[in-house]
């Protein structure tokens, strides 16, 4: 049997010894806080011109994640390629005739890139919201305020789902091009297209991502979800729960 | 010693693997040999629990591969060379795969130089050529310092140096007490480095038995013999009691007769000759009769049903039985493929 401190090790070193790692994790970071800053400084200087109702329920936190949409693309590329790399490669033969129990292999992968994953995110959400704040000027507010550091941690734990989600995905569907071809338009278009129709809007409030996002907000005023920022939060844990159930499902069952 | 009990492997209504039962033991070069597409891969991906049987069991000293400790430490396998991460570099591929079993590191330099890649440890495997990555993928076998090695077609795509390097260190490992397992599509690669050999086509077993075995039962030797006297010759040599077999070209094969033998005989007769040379089937040609029937993907120029032998007629003469004469006791190898042969 193989033993879990060992394998946990042996995946520390694939994930830092390669390049995809520092450039997927490092371009979240820079795209999540580049964006957020750039938004929130768009909007310091237009505040002004918003409508009023906007002005009222203003949320300075969330505004500085704005960088998060995009950012959030490079943590799927994270998440997909942690662990479809192993298939394209052929490195899974390599990989599971060292490890031959399969939910050792999969979940210390998982653990690993998980881990990875959640410290970067940290930092990007933490960075996201201090530089966010500075370029909102007056219109800022402070991480001790009510729900602000809960929103803040919020953006962090969204990012680090965000990619074990797409590595369970990747899991499942054991293609790099397929699980990315699935995952990046589904989070970047179909998902807010779905949450802006009236007709979809209720089904898509139980997507992972718009239900992860209440966590990340402070001000939740028109707001007609059934669930509060835990409970959002929640319903992320489930999807990503489901992913990687799925994704074990299928390497338990198929040839390598 | 590995033990594989009616390993069956089915692909939808294909059998890939149809009932493989046998034992592979330590101590020698175990042999490996099927046309492509017989099932070796599927074979021995099914050892190491990479692919499930539909039925049967493999067994590694009396377990299950997924029930060995550190796996790599009891089993070492070279199953394809490209099978790793080519961003990553020699060192970093070999030392996760350390990690995961426990090796320890120093072992991981150790092996590289081994494999003499100790100048490249550093470099992505993605440069890497067809043999250097063969090597490293050695490497990662040889790094367990495992009891048991398992090479899939290991001399694809190295120089005749690696080629050499490989059937040694192969030998070395075997002389060690080890068990080799190694698989390969080349008789003549076999002839030079197994002890023992396991012939499947079509994923069934069609011979298991020793090399010494296979050698004596298929290199038919005998003696060519040209002469413009043709007819003399053949009184001549019936009047020392000895059967020649002329062939459509018009030469004469004696089996059982030194060669030398044969020229002092013509001599005293004043007999010219044209040729004398002793000749040998090969054992290639032997390994193709025996699979010829299970062969996947026939070339063009041998279609399915013909004579599976392009050649034999030019060695041997025509009415010779297809195994060259010598049957084995009980029905050993190659009984299967004259049954079908003459069904």
């Amino acid at each position: 049997m193989a033993v879990v401190g060992q394998v946990l090790q042996s995946e520390w070193t694939k994930i830092k010894s390669v390049r995809s790692t520092v450039w997927t994790l490092g371009l979240a970071l820079v795209v999540t806080v580049a964006l957020g800053a750039l938004i929130s400084a768009f909007t310091r200087s237009n505040f002004k011109e918003m409508p009023l109702s906007e002005r009222v329920n203003f949320d300075p936190t969330f505004t500085s994640f704005a960088g998060m949409g995009l950012g959030q693309l490079a943590m799927i590329v994270f998440g997909v390629l942690v662990v479809s790399n192993e298939y394209s490669t052929g490195m899974i033969r390599t990989s599971l005739a060292a490890v031959p129990q399969r939910a050792t292999f999969l979940f210390s992968k998982i653990t690993v890139a998980t881990f990875t994953a959640f410290v970067i995110a940290m930092v990007t959400s933490f960075v996201s919201f201090f530089v966010g704040q500075a370029m909102l000027g007056s219109h800022r507010t402070s991480i001790g305020d009510a729900h602000v550091l809960r929103a803040v941690i919020g953006g962090g734990l969204y990012m680090t789902l965000i990619a074990v989600f797409s590595m369970g995905v990747a899991a499942m569907l054991r293609s790099p091009m397929l699980s990315l071809g699935i995952l990046m338009p589904f989070f970047f278009i179909i998902s807010s297209i779905l949450g802006a129709v009236k007709a979809t809007k209720k089904v898509a409030q139980y997507l992972p991502d718009q239900a992860g996002h209440k966590v990340m907000q402070v001000v939740t005023v028109g707001d007609d979800a059934p669930y509060g920022p835990w409970g959002g939060f929640a319903i992320m844990v489930l999807w990503v729960v489901v992913a990687l159930a799925g994704g074990y499902a299928v390497l338990k069952r198929h040839d390598a | 010693m590995i033990e594989l009990q009616g390993l069956t492997k089915r692909y939808g209504e294909k059998l890939a693997v149809d009932g493989l039962t046998c034992t592979v033991r330590p101590g020698i070069v175990t042999g490996f040999l099927g046309p492509n597409g017989a099932g070796k891969s599927t074979t021995m991906r099914m050892m190491l629990d990479l692919d499930r049987p539909t039925h049967g069991t493999v067994l590694i000293d009396g377990q299950h591969y997924r029930q060995l400790k550190d796996p790599l430490r009891t089993v070492g396998a070279l199953l394809d060379a490209k099978a790793m991460h080519g961003g990553r570099s020699a060192y970093n591929h070999l030392l996760c795969l350390a990690q995961s079993n426990g090796i320890p590191r120093a072992r991981v330099r150790e092996v590289l130089d081994t494999v003499g890649l100790t100048a490249v440890a550093k470099k992505r495997s993605k440069g890497f050529s067809l043999g250097m990555g063969q090597r490293l993928g050695i490497a990662g076998a040889l790094l367990g310092d495992p009891q048991i090695l398992m090479f899939d077609e290991p001399v694809n795509g190295l120089d005749p140096e690696g080629i050499h390097w490989i059937r040694n260190l192969m030998k070395n490992l075997a002389a060690q007490g080890r068990t080799v397992f190694v698989s390969s599509h080349l008789m003549s690669e076999m002839a030079l480095t197994a002890d023992h050999l396991i012939v499947i086509g079509q994923g069934r077993l069609l011979a298991d038995t020793s090399m010494a075995d296979f050698i004596r039962q298929n290199s038919r030797s005998y003696v060519r013999l040209r002469s413009p006297e043709i007819e003399r010759l053949l009184d001549v040599l019936a009047g020392a009691g000895i059967t020649a077999v002329t062939t459509e070209d018009g030469h004469l094969e004696v089996d059982g007769t030194e060669s030398a033998q044969l020229g002092e005989l013509a001599a005293r007769h004043k007999l010219v000759l044209h040729e004398l040379s002793p000749q040998q089937a090969s054992l290639e040609e032997a390994f193709m009769q025996l699979t010829a029937e299970s062969v996947e993907y026939h070339a063009h120029s041998a279609p399915p049903g013909g004579d599976p032998r392009p050649v034999a007629g030019a060695d041997a003469p025509p009415d010779a039985p297809p195994d060259g004469g010598a049957a084995p006791p009980g029905g050993g190898w190659g009984a299967d493929w004259r049954k079908k042969k003459g069904s």
